[in-house]
């Protein structure tokens, strides 16, 4: 007797269903990613840890507790790449999936719904995200700038956290629009001044009194300073928490905006 | 567990999208193991009826039972147990046919080696055999639909929705096609297709309703659809551009009805033969003739005073 077709028990089953899939899609792509996610955070470490970062003076009160500029810039470029690895993913695949290869329309035909299938994708995310940020641990722990083991593994698993919270509203906006040219200025009004300007380059306390407080309401913010209190060792429970805080928050909110989105997206 | 043979109940049923009605409150009855067909033009409201059997799109209003089943209550059950092939091909152009059929398999929650399995028969099934390790962009149109129509079948439907499954296709192609649905339909599978070809509602379907603007205009086989509503046969003539309405009336006594259309005359008769010998008599010329069986496209113009196809 045949086995049969079956309904998932739970979300979480139905999503784990879609793992041979995105395997499969990733073995056609994984050359050209992996190569940019090792030569490109070796670059930026080379160019702004080490050569721009000889002219900064290595003054720990000047620099967030940091002993050189390297160390300093470190956790923010790790907390950047796990943002930008997000915007990749959640914007243009996205649209792919709905509007160009219309994928998901034939995933939701079979027992899956559209909240697994976004739970699937956004498990892929994290599996990018994960890589990505590993390769970048791994080239910047020989430069020392993890003040400890246990906080340079703390640090890697934050990005997660801060990978979520950017995917799941990312997500959301990318499953309602019509076409991708919003896209463009997602990623020059959205990601690059996010990038320069929350806490990875420079001490947040250098801007203006408003600037900084509008820097400190970015989720890349609180990602960068809860990542950079790991690396340095530097560590206060009461601020920590309110960025984990923040950033779940975010991921939450994305969640059910996503599923919402998609579904009204998918249903017409 | 559904006791009645009735795989899919629809009473009163409807969609909306905002302000506009698709499907203006419908009743059909599918049995098991019957051919069931939705035949109108474009815009009938066949694909939107078809999304809400699929378990996909929420009714409007009315209800809709499938194998027993509400799709609002038990949507992924339903799915689990139907096979879709939609009017779009939502293939991954990027990844190998077999691996196609291999992610498919695997969103039912079958077995990997299951699946395997099961994606060897119908790669024979469909005789993409030989395509197995292609990439879908370098199939052809008819090479992907037959394809889609392997990946619908990976659950072993008990039933098959097909809209629109030869549209676009070459005439050969449709024929591979409709060869394929004649099988499953032999094994038993129970086939719901839409369609806007007369000819294929005729050949695959047992029962069909013909659909325009959201309503259902007309029900049964095509044999008796055609006998119901037309005459036996149709003796078409052409009079040349503009000359067609002037004719129309110095024939029209010679013909149960007369229909005119913008590039000639269709007229209903017994005997097409005759009907085309008493025009000559009358001194008339027509630049062609042609004589034919009525079919289900004649069904639909005097259902609706349109053609299926524009």
């Amino acid at each position: 007797m045949a086995t049969d077709s079956s309904v998932p028990t739970n979300a979480f089953a139905g999503a784990a269903r879609l793992v041979d899939y995105w395997v499969i899609v990733y073995k056609r792509t994984w050359k050209g990613s992996a190569i940019s996610s090792f030569i490109t955070p070796l670059f930026y470490v080379l160019a702004m840890g080490v050569l721009l970062g000889d002219y900064v003076e290595g003054d720990p009160a000047q620099l967030e507790g940091a002993s050189s500029y390297l160390v300093f810039i470190a956790p923010g470029l790790l907390a950047a790449q796990s943002m930008q690895t997000v915007f990749g993913e959640v914007t243009y695949p996205v649209m792919g999936m709905i509007k160009w290869h219309k994928t998901y329309f034939g995933m939701t035909a079979s027992p899956l719904t559209v909240s697994e299938v976004i739970l699937g994708h956004l498990g892929f995310v994290m599996f990018r995200v994960g890589l990505t940020c590993g390769v970048f641990t791994l080239v910047m722990a020989p430069f020392g700038v993890f003040a400890t083991v246990w906080g340079a593994v703390l640090a890697y698993l934050v990005q997660f956290l801060l990978g979520l919270a950017f995917a799941t509203p990312i997500y959301a906006f990318s499953a309602g629009l019509k076409d991708e040219s919003p896209f463009a200025l997602v990623f020059r009004l959205g990601m690059i001044p996010l990038f320069l300007f929350s806490g990875a380059f420079f001490p947040i306390d250098n801007l203006d009194p408003w600037m900084a407080a509008l820097a400190k309401a970015t989720p890349l913010w609180h990602g960068v300073d809860l990542t950079r209190m790991l690396t340095l060792d530097t560590l206060d429970g009461s601020t920590a928490l309110v960025h984990v805080a923040y950033l779940v928050v975010l991921a939450v909110l994305g969640w059910f905006w996503a599923v919402r989105r998609l579904t009204r997206r998918m249903v017409g | 567990m559904t006791t009645s043979d009735s795989m899919i109940l629809a009473q009163g049923l409807r969609k909306s999208f905002g302000s506009f009605e698709a499907v203006k409150g419908i009743d059909v009855d599918v049995r098991r193991g019957e051919a069931f067909g939705f035949l109108g033009p474009n815009g009938a409201g066949k694909s939107s009826t078809m999304r809400m059997v699929a378990a996909v799109s929420p009714v409007s209003g009315g209800t809709l039972r499938i194998l027993g089943m509400d799709p609002a209550e038990d949507g992924p059950q339903i799915r689990s147990r139907i096979g879709v092939c939609p009017q779009e091909d939502t293939l991954d152009l990027e990844i190998t046919v077999r691996d196609n059929l291999f992610v498919y398999g695997r969103y039912f929650g079958l077995p990997r080696k299951e699946v395997r399995e099961r994606v060897d028969e119908l790669l024979e099934f469909v005789q993409l055999t030989e395509k197995a390790d292609s990439m879908v962009e370098d199939l052809s149109g008819g090479m992907k639909r037959r394809l889609t129509i392997a990946r619908s079948l990976i659950n072993r439907p008990e039933i098959l929705l097909l809209d629109e499954p030869t549209t676009g296709l070459d005439p050969q192609a449709r024929h591979v096609v409709w060869d394929r649905l004649f099988r499953l339909k032999q094994q038993g599978v129970t086939l719901v297709l839409t369609t806007h070809y007369m000819d294929e509602a005729e050949q695959l379907t047992d029962r069909l309703v013909v659909m325009d603007k959201g309503l259902i205009v007309a029900e049964g086989s095509p044999m008796s659809l055609i006998a119901e509503h037309s005459t036996r046969e149709v003796a078409e003539l052409r009079f040349g551009v503009g000359d067609n309405e002037a004719a129309a009336d110095k024939v029209a006594d010679l013909a149960d009805r007369v229909e005119v259309l913008p590039d000639r005359l269709l007229l209903y008769t017994a005997d097409g033969e005759e009907t085309v010998a008493k025009v000559h008599e009358r001194g008339l010329e027509p630049v062609a003739t042609l004589v034919r069986r009525a079919t289900l496209e004649d069904v639909f113009l005097r259902l609706t005073g349109r053609t299926l196809v524009d």
